[in-house]
């Protein structure tokens, strides 16, 4: 399914999504990885314990979409696939993954490679191209 | 005021997954698709990102420290494991085969596409397994 090629709204949303990781830098000290917001708030308990802000921070985030509904008059635009099974198992590895690769797209893809951190830069490459693999075999070896 | 910061750090986040269109899991599997719909804007959402965060890092990061907290939070490690490889390619297949990761999924999940709403289910499981399998193999250290 062919989607919009959006150059100057992805560049300005990435530009906020920029300054939410700078703000969270400047008052909390924290990477704004979701991931690790996320596991975080999660059994089995650790001892990390920014846990009230991580909830706060998480609760900003699903506010997002009904704001904008009220904003904009409409929801914005989404296709996700109705392939239940292909998204549960999407949904378990995506999250099994990130927790054991310590991060994200976020956490990773843009606050570690903010910091040229190596670890980061690899981990960024490595899911760049275990993402493109799956999607080629699924779109277009297995076409689902 | 601390409290309506990370709330605004939160919201800042996901206005920006949506106005980039990163909601939106065709995108983001478009981006991945390089020999069909390739559709490149989540390049520019990562340009876009770092191009703010990386001098906002270097400016905020010279401070003594942060305005809530006596430290920053910064992983300190360099080395590259096996971890660290295994996990990212993981996560980069779920990314693929569903289109969401942690971020994008959880602004999408007020919309309640029934497959967003499994995906979420499913990620946090898999979020709440890992830690448990890493916690259970650092213990016997």
């Amino acid at each position: 399914m062919e989607t919009e090629f959006t150059p100057l709204l992805s560049l300005l949303g990435g530009g906020l999504i920029g300054a939410s990781a700078v703000l969270l830098m400047a008052t909390h000290g924290r990477i704004a990885g979701i991931s690790g917001i996320l596991s975080r708030m999660l059994p089995p308990a650790s001892k990390d314990q920014s846990l009230p802000q991580g909830l706060i921070f998480i609760i900003g985030l699903l506010l997002a979409a009904p704001l904008w509904i009220t904003i904009n008059g409409q929801a914005p635009l989404q296709t996700v696939s109705n392939n239940l099974p292909l998204l549960a198992l999407a949904g378990v590895l995506v999250g099994f993954g990130s927790v054991w690769g310590n991060g994200c797209t976020s956490g990773h893809g843009v606050c570690g490679i903010s910091r040229l951190s190596s670890r980061s830069i690899f981990a960024t490459l490595t899911f760049m191209s275990t993402g493109f693999v799956a999607v080629l075999l699924l779109r277009h070896v297995f076409e689902s | 005021m601390k409290n309506l910061l990370t709330l605004i750090s939160g919201l800042l986040f996901g206005f920006g997954l949506l106005l980039s269109g990163m909601a939106d899991p065709a995108k983001v599997q478009n981006f991945l698709d390089l020999f069909g719909t390739w559709d490149p804007s989540l390049a520019f959402v990562m340009g876009g990102a770092i191009a703010v965060t990386m001098p906002g890092f270097w400016l905020v990061i010279r401070r003594n420290k942060p305005f809530f907290n006596n430290v920053f939070h910064l992983p300190s490690r360099t080395d590259l494991d096996a971890r660290l490889i295994t996990g990212s390619a993981i996560f980069g297949v779920g990314w693929g085969l569903g289109g969401f990761c942690p971020g994008p999924a959880m602004t999408a999940l007020p919309l309640a596409a029934e497959g967003t709403l499994i995906f979420v289910a499913t990620m946090l499981t898999g979020m709440a397994a890992s830690k448990y399998v890493l916690q259970r193999r650092d213990s016997r250290v």
